[in-house]
């Protein structure tokens, strides 16, 4: 059945025919091309997103969520509303040990101040961290270290310090360890300083402290800012969510249909908000490829229509020599699906090349914003498939438009 | 070789239709050389496609070599045409992206002969017309004759029983005609059956019969005394 697609008279005659038509084949192929050139590009560009999304992330525990506390909007248990909530390290312990699924949980204060070194001066987030933010946001050092609970017990006044904050404090290319900054009047050691990613929760000048400290200079007690949890991996975020709220909101003397006591941020549905972006934009990139694949197929059948109408002498000529209606149809089917197909590998290359192109021009370095934008061979498989039962099905209307005509008709063409 | 028993066909014209042939008694034996003769509409070529089973009759029988050809499929039909008849035309209908050779190789393709057989055959039949040294020449950098050579080659290539041509020399000027004329001659002398449609006399002179059409049926049928095309040369 399928010998006479390793037979040369076939190819020779679909390459004459070819070689006849050159310049209308080739624009005809222009059309199937784009549709996978589009397609390629597209899912290439996407992926790349969708690569570059997950590095960013990656510095992030993306199944974590923020807590805090605000103005109660119901009155509960004797308090009228409008009462302000913050939250205490006593809460965050209690939350730490009654819900489920908690992989870490870290408390941090924040504050604004001015920092002060020699002449130069700025103003930065101040945070009171427990070492542990290092393992729920990854901080990427680029000198010296990150708090340790040393640093904790013994109160120190030391501060890791973000680039930005550097830039605004020290002169290029001065060694910040060791330095001191003055912190509220306070003076400070710089022990570390790290780069701010491009996905950052706050301010980009940050200095980082201890928390035991910051509760001392700022006359915290027990009151923190929010709490940061992250779930374990099989645990829903979110469920981790409502139950710490609804513990804190027990804790807190807050009515559990208050809406406005107690705020908190999923970073996990935000995650998920921007996967889902990415998702609907590749279902989008395949029905764009697809669309513009098909009017280009659709394409080709027209032209081997006026091919076949151009030709209904010379199928009339080969019919009286003996071609069946078969070996006719199937010419012509092959001819479709040989157009199609060249011209999809020319679109796959070079839509493989757009990749390349991309991945040079935008995808080097850490900061990239398309990482290794790619297609998968399976994606390619699914590509080229569909152009062969595209191509098959659009050659068989000029295939049977080609056999309808009557021999004796066809040979009286002029 | 052929029988034809009260043969009919018409074509539908509009609402009516038009009786081109009313009842075709022919037969022809193995080696002669039959002219169909008649002015345009006479229905010549109408009987000339049947035979050659491009088209098919309403009513009446159609033997060929001893089957009965009836009701064809498509499929049939080609092969039948394949086996059985060679094709002459009068506009030569060459392909004419293809050389010469693969011309006159293209119904040993349609056999489903190999490659190289088909080539070996084909450059033989181009030989017997004389055009071995135009095989790879396409069919534009030909002549009205060669061409018509190539076509005769072409229609051989197969080793039909009968050869069908249909005003072979109608695009051809005289000198020409006769040339290809003297192949038709020698090809009956080596015992080919040849039926010809024609309306220029001495062109029907050059054949062994004449058969006379007349608004769809026979007027004459008549053996003449064959003039050979070596005499005018």
């Amino acid at each position: 059945m399928f010998r006479f697609l390793f037979d040369r008279d076939t190819w020779q005659e679909v390459f004459d025919s070819f070689n006849k038509n050159k310049l209308r084949s080739i624009l005809t192929m222009v059309g199937v091309w784009w549709g996978i050139l589009l397609l390629i590009g597209l899912l290439g560009s996407a992926r790349g997103l969708e690569n570059s999304f997950n590095r960013l992330f990656g510095n992030f525990a993306t199944n974590s969520v923020f807590i805090w506390g605000q103005t109660t909007s119901k009155p509960f248990k004797g308090f009228q509303e409008g009462r302000q909530v913050r939250l205490s390290l006593t809460d965050a312990k209690k939350v730490e040990e009654n819900v489920e699924g908690i992989e870490f949980l870290v408390p941090r204060n924040q504050n604004q101040a001015t920092v002060i070194r020699n002449f130069l001066s700025g103003t930065a987030q101040i945070s009171g961290d427990y070492p542990l933010l290092d393992k729920v946001q990854k901080k990427k050092l680029i000198n010296g270290r990150f708090l340790n609970q040393a640093d904790i017990d013994e109160k120190k006044k030391v501060a890791v310090i973000s680039e930005d904050t550097y830039k605004q404090l020290f002169e290029k290319d001065v060694n910040p360890i060791g330095e001191y900054i003055q912190i509220n009047d306070i003076n400070f050691k710089v022990i570390g300083m790290y780069e701010v990613g491009a996905i950052n929760i706050g301010s980009s000048t940050e200095i980082n402290i201890p928390f035991t400290t910051f509760q001392q200079i700022y006359n915290q007690g027990d009151k923190i800012g929010y709490m940061m949890i992250t779930g374990k991996p099989e645990y829903d975020i979110s469920q981790i969510e409502q139950d710490a709220k609804l513990l804190l909101k027990n804790l807190n003397n807050i009515h559990p249909d208050d809406k406005r006591g107690l705020a908190s941020r999923n970073l996990g549905t935000d995650f998920a908000r921007v996967t889902g972006f990415l998702t609907g934009m590749q279902f989008l990139t395949w029905f764009v490829g697809v669309a513009t694949l098909i009017a280009g197929v659709f394409a080709i059948g027209n032209i081997l229509l006026i091919t076949v109408r151009e030709r209904t002498k010379e199928i009339g000529v080969r019919r009286a020599l003996g071609a069946t209606p078969f070996e006719i149809k199937r010419q012509i089917v092959v001819e479709a699906v040989f157009l199609t197909l060249v011209a999809g590998l020319f679109g796959i290359i070079s839509g493989g090349w757009i990749l390349i192109g991309l991945d040079s021009a935008f995808g080097q370095g850490d900061e990239a914003v398309i990482v290794n934008a790619s297609v998968s061979i399976a994606v390619v498989f699914v590509a080229l498939t569909l152009l062969v039962i595209l191509g098959t099905l659009i050659g068989l209307i000029p295939a049977f438009k080609a056999t309808s005509i009557k021999p004796i008709e066809a040979l009286r063409e002029e | 070789m052929l029988q034809i028993k009260k043969l009919h066909k018409s074509y539908p014209i509009g609402n009516s239709s038009l009786h081109v042939l009313k009842g075709i008694d022919l037969s022809v034996e193995e080696g002669e050389m039959v002219a169909i003769m008649g002015s345009s509409g006479s229905g010549k070529s109408t009987l000339l496609n049947i035979i050659g089973m491009l088209d098919e009759a309403d009513s009446g029988e159609y033997i060929l070599d001893g089957l009965l050809i009836k009701n064809l499929t498509e499929k049939k039909a080609a092969v039948y045409r394949n086996k059985f008849l060679g094709f002459i035309f009068q506009s030569f209908n060459l392909i004419n992206y293809k050389n010469a050779l693969e011309n006159v190789a293209l119904p040993l393709y349609y056999q489903g002969l190999k490659r190289k057989e088909r080539q070996e055959l084909a450059m033989f039949h181009l030989g017997k017309v004389g055009l071995t040294n135009w095989a790879h020449h396409l069919p534009k950098e030909l002549s009205g004759g060669q061409k018509q050579r190539v076509a005769i080659a072409r229609a051989l290539a197969a080793n039909p029983k009968l050869l069908l041509a249909d005003e072979p020399t109608g695009a051809l000027d005289t000198t020409t005609s006769n040339e290809i004329m003297a192949f038709i001659q020698q090809l009956n002398d080596e015992g080919k059956t040849i039926l010809m449609v024609t309306h220029e006399e001495d062109i029907a002179n050059m054949c062994k019969r004449i058969v006379r059409l007349r608004d769809g049926v026979i007027i004459e049928d008549k053996k003449v005394n064959q003039v050979r095309v070596e005499q005018y040369v």
